[in-house]
């Protein structure tokens, strides 16, 4: 039996969305006096399950606003889930929105220990791996400039850089494939292929659904929030290229599921 | 909690050093900056309030120092905190690291700063002609407290501008009210004795008072007086913690 990695229990997040942000407080309180102060809870994820073993490659696909990035933030702890609950069984690493988080006034030696550490890595591993991300990031030139001087590429080149020294037990992909010039594309894509063959268990958040194919084992496919299937990859990928066609219908797709 | 601490202490010494040198620019001057205007503004609180108030009491300078020491401590802390979790947003959404880390890194390079004050006040003291006893072992007891009531404030506060962004505003204000309340540049023996009482509601003033009466008067406050300036700081921090704990995933909402 191979061992449970993740396993997501009937979970719901909730979403809070309305006109509340960026007021301050005499606005608030003035909303509230005038009864126009509204906040609602959204529902982004309702009711998903999903269970992830040692080894297992999950694809996660759906339409914008289906959910998926929400799903990944509850995976990873940045969310709380209001209902169910989801159990990590190892270490978790995340790469989501790669290139923000960065600090324009800090050279790019700073912020590869910055983010180095905010991923979890320890000193003594950054102080050994630093050349090799200067080198992989191809910024050896550029190690004494601000952040802000780089250019948008080198950039997220950097940001992929350090990312892919990840060694976790459960990695979590949230369309990072894709970073750079072509050359940079194909190496990073031979990068990402390297870590999740070296064991880790892996779940993908991707449009492109020929990479899920090419990638994946198991696939979720969520719609407006809801998981609609969970399965072996082709059969999920082809009921989904079904739906998008038009030759599916979500109830139809759903029904089949519990066949 | 330790583990937690080792877990996050490299990410908590690289927070440190981003908002070190982020404070200070690069530039010499930046730190000799942070040095030189507590002292300006300790020559101009002496040039206007040093007539009216150097006759009645003893060490006027050193008791001057002392309270704006304090305070700009107290507001350094405070304002920089307050928008810790503004600032980081980004990284708090997408990483799961204790949202507190921010507050903390910020609230030790307002401490840094604290402490070459603090340098510079003794060498005032020394120079006043006070002679520096074993008691200034117990000016760590304001310090600390001092220092959880910075954290304690800086909680609420960070967590309050997540949600309404004129608190910078407000907190002005407060800082202000709080200033006039600390007896910093006056003395108030000349209050009748209820009124002398209400300045115990202030924390700021509680410790101010304490680094005076040990380094002007060599006196050591009562118990009574050491529960109270724990009792606020503590107080502070558990509501600080509090709101932390209960808003800990609401915050993403708001960014």
């Amino acid at each position: 039996m191979k061992r449970l990695m993740i396993k997501a229990d009937h979970v719901s997040i909730h979403y809070k969305i309305g006109d509340f942000k960026n007021i301050g407080l005499k606005e608030y309180v003035m909303r509230k006096l005038t009864h126009q102060y509204y906040v609602e809870n959204f529902m982004a994820v309702m009711d998903v399950s999903f269970e992830l073993y040692e080894g297992d490659m999950l694809g996660i696909i759906g339409a914008n606003g289906a959910g998926k990035s929400t799903l990944l933030k509850a995976v990873i702890g940045v969310m709380e889930p209001r209902e169910g609950c989801i159990k990590r069984y190892g270490s978790v690493a995340a790469l989501l929105e790669l290139a923000s988080g960065f600090d324009g006034d800090l050279t790019v030696k700073e912020n590869t220990y910055l983010r180095g550490a905010m991923l979890g890595y320890t000193k003594a591993f950054m102080d050994q791996s630093y050349e090799r991300i200067l080198d992989f990031s191809e910024l050896k030139d550029f190690e004494d400039r601000t952040f802000k001087q780089l250019s948008t590429g080198m950039q997220s080149r950097l940001a992929f850089s350090i990312a892919s020294l990840v060694q976790p037990e459960i990695l979590i992909l949230d369309e990072v494939l894709s970073v750079g010039d072509t050359a940079f594309q194909e190496k990073s894509a031979a990068k990402m292929r390297e870590l999740i063959n070296g064991g880790a268990s892996t779940i993908l958040v991707s449009h492109s659904l020929n990479q899920i194919k090419e990638l994946c084992n198991k696939v979720l496919w969520l719609h407006n929030g809801e998981r609609i299937a969970f399965g072996e990859t082709e059969k999920v990928c082809g009921q989904y290229e079904a739906f998008q066609t038009g030759k599916l219908s979500i109830e139809e797709a759903r029904s089949s599921e519990f066949k | 909690m330790l583990k937690k601490l080792k877990q996050y202490q490299f990410l908590f010494c690289e927070l440190v050093k981003r908002d070190f040198t982020k404070k200070y620019k690069r530039t010499v001057l930046g730190m000799g900056w942070s040095i030189l205007s507590p002292l300006i503004n300790l020559l101009i609180m002496w040039l206007i309030f040093g007539h009216f108030f150097e006759s009645n009491v003893d060490h006027y300078v050193i008791y001057l120092f002392a309270g704006q020491m304090v305070f700009s401590c107290f507001t350094d802390a405070t304002n920089l905190g307050m928008n810790s979790l503004v600032v980081n947003a980004e990284i708090f959404t997408k990483i799961n690291v204790p949202k507190y880390l921010f507050l903390l890194s910020q609230n030790v390079s307002s401490l840094i700063n604290f402490g070459l004050t603090l340098i510079i006040f003794f060498l005032f003291t020394a120079v006043d002609g006070i002679a520096i006893t074993w008691k200034f072992f117990l000016l760590v007891y304001p310090v600390v407290c001092l220092i959880v009531f910075n954290v304690g404030i800086g909680l609420i506060l960070s967590a309050l501008f997540m949600f309404f962004r004129d608190m910078q505003y407000l907190w002005g204000i407060a800082t202000q009210l709080i200033m006039w309340t600390s007896a910093i540049f006056y003395n108030i023996d000349g209050y009748s004795q209820a009124v002398q009482s209400l300045f115990l509601l202030n924390p700021i003033f509680l410790y101010i008072r304490y680094f005076r009466s040990i380094v002007i008067y060599g006196t050591i406050p009562t118990p009574q007086y050491h529960l109270l300036a724990a009792a606020y700081s503590l107080m502070a921090l558990g509501i600080g913690a509090w709101i932390y704990r209960k808003y800990n995933h609401e915050f993403l909402y708001y960014v």
